[in-house]
């Protein structure tokens, strides 16, 4: 509950002078968390990841002889949290859940991450060669390792097996073909929307980058915005029109994966392109009304070829200014050991360790064509899905505005060049 | 105030005497006592009130990005100018807190006056029907904001349902950058009319019954007697329910974030000033900029309080 009355004061503190700043201001005060204390303080995020560790904590606890006090919320929350605590040089976060392409330049440029570097080179039996050079360039910072990557995701194709057995098409490879098939279910049933993904300018972004870089078009080169690059205003269009002639009648521009997911999950549409590491939503009879006919792809080519993101979604890190990093460590390492990774993905999450790929049993629990999707998706993959820059919330919404523009059917190429040029001037001042 | 005067001392001590320290120590604070007494309390509203501010102030003075505790550079009006002579988001966001608050109020008024007329006169069932009106005033905002939230989704939402067994087309509500504001005032008024209405029915049961039994003697039909007898006689309390409204639907934040998210939507449809402000400091971290609009708000709030308040100091 502690969270949650942070989070309401906050936000009522905020309402009632409309100071938001001053937050920042009102200094960490110190818990009885002091140097080596027995009080672990974790916070996480709401993930799949989080549900199986959290099962798993007591026997930590017991092992360690420390006590667990845990944090859980919600990505924007969570965000939302370390920006007021972090800014405030609390010491009441010790472990702290973080998106490394998110936060993690932000973070480490603040010096809010604590250096790992000596910590994850000294167990040779926990072994940090055998985590994925991606992920690993992800935690780094300045040649400074400031976190531990935990899962991994990269954006599948979910379809509908038995709408496309029953108009006969075989699944799409190619963007082209996806978009035919998308046209021909959408006119055949239609109750059942084409296709579906995410529509809200900032959460659509990492989605819509695989389509951008499938077109073969980026989000900018060498400090240069590339959004008016034919390559990428043609990755607009394309992602604009699939959702606006073929997604769900009336369709709202606010959507993140949860609003998505539930469309596709409640059977109201064909396709859907999203993060592998959501499949659960879709694929579990609890979650999902169509659970026993979604099928999953790579993702289909453009004219670049099948270039989806492949990146590490989250990662644990230690707060700089925790006087608990001891502790901390022990905590991170025990959750993302060898066994540890394998175990947990071997629950259906993705992780981040060579060891747990190779091992059969690391993939067993993914349905064989999903599994099949993530290897060829890591092949082709590219290493991020936004923007590489500091202020990653505000470029998210610069290049994210000519996707709504094109979901709504309005003018993309005005839009396209009015987002080149905030973007460039963006680019030109950040950081 | 009601400090008692200084000269009321009760010490009557020899004025004959050298004193020592301790009783000059005392006589100085029997003779300061309504400072003294108060300075707790003035200390934490100073903490609470006047640190924040200047904090705020000097933020929007700094080019500070990022954290909070990072290198800054004083940049004088520089966030000022920025902001004021930004069109794309500034501007509009102060358009849409008036619209949003000048729209909801003015319905919440009107309504909230009529609800209260009709609860005046006792009749079978009032209690329920009190208890029914003041629901919504207890729910949380942000619980308002998703149970909204869901019975405006366009294709399973149950108000295009509703407007289905009319034979009315599905209006796309919250989802549309068009809709979405004037959506959120009727929320709002769903859930402050109560308010009004009961500041209105203080007022009400507060007044006198011999104007309007006079009025009615002359007369007054109907209407006449609202206009000209109840109205004006319980003017404070109208005027007071638009303060408090007023200033609340200038700085309503939970509703809107919780119906629309970042920035207000994707077009930012519904950002008002308060969820600019907080865009800026919480996603972009431009603690500069952010705190230039949080000030700038806070002297929009201080404006319209003084105006509300000339014109209720003139009311009585």
């Amino acid at each position: 509950m502690k969270h949650l009355i942070t989070r309401r004061a906050m936000t009522a503190g905020l309402a009632a002078l409309g100071v938001g700043a001053v937050a920042a201001g009102c200094g960490g005060s110190g818990g009885g968390s002091g140097e080596g204390s027995t009080t672990l303080r974790i916070t996480l995020a709401n993930h799949v990841w989080t549900d199986i560790i959290k099962e798993k904590i007591a026997e930590f606890e017991e092992e360690s002889g420390l006590t667990v006090e845990l944090t859980q919320l919600g990505e924007d929350q969570l965000s939302d949290q370390y920006n007021v605590k972090l800014n405030a040089g609390t010491d009441e976060i010790d472990v702290m859940m973080y998106r490394p392409l998110q936060e993690g330049k932000l973070f480490g440029q603040n010096g809010y991450l604590a250096d790992l570097t000596e910590s994850v080179e000294s167990d040779a039996e926990w072994n940090w060669a055998d985590f994925q050079a991606g992920p690993v360039e992800a935690t780094t910072f300045e040649e400074m390792v400031v976190g531990v990557p935990l899962i991994t995701e990269s954006e599948v194709l979910y379809y509908r097996t038995d709408l496309l057995e029953e108009a006969g098409i075989s699944v799409p490879t190619t963007l082209d073909e996806l978009e035919t098939a998308a046209q021909t279910l959408n006119e055949q049933n239609p109750d059942v929307a084409g296709f579906i993904a995410r529509t809200g300018r900032s959460p659509a972004v990492t989605q819509f980058s695989s389509y951008l870089f499938s077109f073969g078009g980026d989000f900018d080169a060498d400090g240069t915005a590339t959004l008016d690059s034919p390559e990428a205003i043609e990755a607009y269009k394309y992602y604009g029109r699939l959702l606006h002639d073929y997604g769900p009648t009336n369709v709202s521009t606010d959507m993140n994966w949860p609003e998505a997911a539930a469309v596709f999950a409640q059977g109201q549409a064909a396709f859907y392109t999203d993060a592998s590491s959501l499949y659960q939503n879709l694929a579990l009879p609890e979650n999902s009304t169509v659970s026993d006919v979604v099928g999953y792809a790579a993702f289909p080519a453009g004219p670049a070829g099948s270039r989806p993101y492949s990146i590490p979604a989250w990662a644990l890190g230690i707060n700089e200014a925790s006087s608990n990093q001891e502790n901390a460590w022990a905590f991170i390492q025990w959750a993302t050991s060898p066994a540890m990774v394998l175990e947990v993905q071997t629950s259906g999450v993705p992780g981040a360790r060579t060891s747990a790929w190779e091992d059969p049993e690391g993939t067993s629990s993914f349905p064989p064509e999903l599994a099949e999707a993530i290897a060829a998706n890591a092949e082709n993959g590219v290493g991020y899905d936004r923007p590489r820059v500091i202020s990653v919330a505000e470029a998210r919404e610069l290049v994210g505005d000519p996707i709504v523009v094109a979901i709504t059917g309005g003018d993309v190429d005005a839009a396209v060049a009015t987002a080149q040029e905030s973007y460039q001037s963006f680019l030109d001042s950040d950081g | 105030m009601t400090a008692a005067p200084n000269t009321a001392a009760p010490t009557a001590a020899a004025s004959t005497m050298a004193p020592g320290p301790r009783e000059r120590f005392s006589r100085w604070v029997n003779r300061h006592r309504k400072w003294v007494l108060a300075a707790p309390a003035m200390g934490f509203v100073t903490l609470l009130l006047a640190f924040p501010l200047v904090w705020t102030l000097y933020l929007s003075l700094t080019d500070k990005r990022g954290s909070v505790r990072n290198d800054s550079e004083f940049i004088g009006v520089a966030n000022y100018l920025e902001v004021l002579t930004d069109t794309a988001r500034f501007w509009p966001a102060v358009g849409r807190t008036a619209y949003f608050t000048i729209g909801a109020l003015a319905l919440q008024v009107v309504v909230g006056i009529i609800i209260a007329l009709l609860l005046r006169k006792p009749f079978a069932g009032q209690k329920w029907a009190r208890v029914a009106i003041l629901l919504p005033l207890v729910a949380t905002p942000v619980a308002v904001g998703m149970m909204w939230r869901l019975i405006f989704e366009p294709n399973i939402g149950f108000a295009n349902e509703m407007l289905s067994w009319f034979g009315i087309a599905p209006q796309p509500w919250l989802a549309s950058p068009e809709t979405a504001l004037t959506t959120l005032i009727f929320v709002d008024v769903w859930q402050w009319t109560p308010m009004v209405a009961l500041i209105v029915l203080a007022g009400l049961s507060a007044m006198p019954d011999e104007p309007e039994e006079a009025a009615r003697v002359d007369g007054a039909n109907w209407f006449q007697r609202l206009w000209y007898v109840t109205l004006p006689l319980i003017r404070g309390s109208i005027i007071a329910a638009v303060i408090l409204r007023g200033i609340d639907a200038l700085k309503t934040f939970d509703l809107l974030y919780a119906t629309k998210g970042k920035g207000g939507g994707s077009f930012n449809e519904v950002e008002t000033l308060n969820i600019y402000a907080y865009g800026l400091s919480f996603d972009y971290n431009r603690y500069g900029t952010a705190s230039a609009v949080l000030i700038l708000f806070f002297l929009l709030i201080l404006a319209v309080i003084w105006i509300l308040t000339l014109r209720r100091k003139r009311a009585q």
